[in-house]
Formats: structure tokens, sequence, C-alpha cells
């Protein structure tokens, strides 16, 4: 009995001490979490897509709330107006998930550009997708009705040789992109009027 | 008494160096050495939670009810795994987006819970100390060595800097999982012949 005692005691202390412990640990980095994912996973890919703003995207962004997920927009403001925003979806790639940064011109409702920000692809191959712009910019110019499939399943990407899977987790991602972008587009027109001011 | 500190201090130099002499730990050693910095870092946080866990098993030695132990010493090493993930993904983005899901599985390494079982919970905390130290750098210093091998083959640069010309093919298979198999088979074999004479 006595052993049985001892064991839940010094069990429950333990389990206790390390959730305290991991509790003021997370409270104390939380922040600085938040702000090293803007900082080397989305920034990036943001400069990327709008390179001639006249504002910090990372900045001014703002958050909505898509069914279950929250999503978060990056606004770019041209001479003092806000024309573009950026946000990022998810595909299925080779690896893993592969995260696309997608870039849309509010007032032509035209990507201006993607960029991917997260993926575990072969590296050489499907890795292309990141460091070889040429597959990327395929999608800038597109308009939200356009197919934004690889061509061998009639839509308008040609996907990178050696990486079909890879390039179908992108248009994927794009794809789901355009969907979220035509949903939300009231909500979005609503809040980037409100950093106009 | 020092120079026991000292022996177990660097018996895990080479002696007993985990993931070659004791062939254990293998997972994390086959799967982040892609490169010197990856290696690196895998070890730091490894000896990290080593040396934490060790002094923290090695003073509640008494305490714990040996029934109860291995739970026990669960708790208290994903503590500190997940210590190290936190502050990881608050000071070094970067490293824990290539080291990914390999951080948290530091949690099962078997290095850790054997060093634990085998050493921490049967000896004073000093000498826990010395062995965590000594067995987290010889992890360490075997992860680099690895790394500077694949990286050096697979991508011809090391921690990032070109080593042979521009011409140079890189042999990508080093970097591919069945690589991770070959050097360290061929580094076993290496640390054999040596330590035959």
């Amino acid at each position: 009995m006595r052993e049985m005692i001892s064991m839940v005691v010094v069990l429950t202390v333990l389990s206790a001490f390390s959730g305290g412990m991991l509790a003021a640990v997370k409270t104390g980095t939380n922040d600085k979490i938040e702000n090293q994912v803007l900082k080397f996973q989305k920034a990036p890919a943001i400069k990327l897509i709008l390179s001639d703003v006249s504002n910090d995207p990372l900045q001014d962004r703002f958050k909505i709330m898509d069914q279950e997920e929250e999503v978060t927009f990056f606004v770019g403001k041209y001479d003092g107006t806000p024309k573009a925003i950026t946000f990022e979806t998810k595909g299925k790639g080779f690896g893993g998930d592969i995260g696309l940064m997608v870039g849309v011109n509010i007032e032509s409702d035209e990507i201006i550009g993607v960029a991917v920000t997260t993926h575990s692809e072969t590296p050489g191959l499907g890795s292309r997708a990141k460091d070889d712009p040429k597959f990327v910019s395929q999608f800038a110019g597109k308009t939200m009705d356009k197919n934004l499939g690889i061509k061998k399943s009639g839509g308008e990407i040609d996907a990178m040789s050696g990486a079909t899977i890879t390039s179908v987790g992108v248009c994927l991602a794009a794809q789901k992109a355009q969907e979220l972008y035509t949903r939300l587009k009231p909500e979005i027109e609503k809040q980037t009027a409100q950093m106009a001011n | 008494m020092a120079q026991s500190i000292v022996k177990e201090f660097t018996k895990g130099l080479w002696a007993e160096v985990p993931p070659f002499r004791l062939v254990l730990g293998l997972c994390p050693v086959l799967a982040v050495t892609k490169s010197v910095e990856n290696g690196i870092g895998m070890g730091i946080a490894t000896t990290f939670v080593l040396v934490c866990s060790n002094f923290l098993v090695s003073l509640l030695r008494d305490i714990i009810p040996a029934k109860v132990r291995i739970a026990c010493f669960i708790v208290i090493i994903a503590t500190f795994v997940t210590v190290v993930e936190l502050m990881m993904q608050a000071y070094t983005y970067p490293l824990f987006l290539k080291l990914g899901i390999f951080i948290p599985l530091i949690v099962v390494n078997c290095i850790v819970l054997g060093r634990a079982e085998a050493f921490a919970s049967k000896n004073p905390p000093h000498m826990a100390i010395a062995d965590g130290l000594g067995m987290g750098i010889g992890f360490t210093l075997s992860l680099g060595a690895l790394g500077a091998v694949r990286e050096c083959l697979g991508d011809g640069t090391i921690l990032g800097n070109p080593v042979f010309g521009p011409d140079f093919q890189p042999f990508t298979f080093m970097v591919e999982a069945p690589g991770a198999f070959v050097c360290l088979g061929l580094l076993l074999c290496l640390m054999n012949l040596i330590g035959k004479k």
C-alpha cells in the first residue's frame, strides 16, 4: 500500500512540475515564435510576390475565419492604397504538405504570383518548386476562373519533369487559393477598405 | 574522484561513442545528417536533453519508486525535449524547420533513456552530468562527422561553403536515406579499423 501511494505521489508531482515548467516556457516564447514563423517562412515568399509595395505587408495583416480555419492575409499597398493581398494555402506533395503563398490583385482578381513557403520534397527534384522560378511563374496573371491543374489533367500548368507529384501538389494549393479567395472576397474587400483609411 | 569524472566524461567521446560504438539512436543519426549544420544542431539539442535529464534523474534517484521509474524518466525527458523544441523555434527557427519531427523524437532516443536507466539512476549528480556531457558531445561529433561526409559528397559544400569547383556534380545519393546507411557503415568500418590497432 505504502509503495502504491509513493508511486502515485511521485508521478503526480513530477508531471505537475513538468506541466508548470512547460507552461512557463511556452508563454515566454510564444510571441517570439510567432515572429520567427512570419520572418523565416512567410516573409521571403511575400517579398518575392509583392516586390514593389510601399508598405510592409508583414505589419499590415488581418485574419479571417474560414470554416474551421483562421487564414492570415497580408496586404500590399501601392502608393498608399491596398491593391494586393497574399495568403497561404497547402497542397499535398510527395513528402508532405507544401505551403504556397499566393498573391492576388484585388482589383483585377488576377494572381500576381505564387511562392513556396515550406515543403519536404526530394532535393534536386521536387525542391525545384521553391528554388526554380520557372515553374511557379506560370501562375502569374491567371484569373480565378482558370483551371490551374497540370496539363495532363486538362489544366494550364506545365508540370516539372521528374516531379509530377510535387507539381500536382502546388497546383492543388493554387486551386484551393482560388476557391478560398472567391469564397472570402466580400470579407477581404471589407477588411482591405479599412486599411486604406 | 576528479579522475573518475574525467573517465565518465571521456568514455562518451571514443570508447563508448553512441552511434558508432553502442550503435544506438540511429534514427536521428541517419535522418538528419544531411549537412554538418543539421547534424551539430541535432547533437547540441540532444546533449542539452541528455545533461538535464541525467542530472534530474540522478537527483531524484532515491525518491523515484523502482516500479514506475521508466514512466518518471520519460516525463522528465519529454519535458526537456519540449523545452528544447520551443527554444529552437524561438531562437533558431531555420534549423528547427530542417530538423522538424526529429526534435520531438529525441524523447524516444535510446541514448537518452539508456543513460538515465543505466547510469544516472545509479550514480550521484556530478557523475551523471559528466556522463551526459561526454555522451552528448560524442554524439554531436559523430553527427557532425557523418554530416560533413554526406554534405561534402552530396552537395559539394561544407557548412554551406562550396569545397569543390563549380564543375562539381553533386553525388545526390549521399544526401538521400541510402547514402546515410552507406556512410554510417563506412565510418563504422573505419573506426573499427583504427580501434583494432
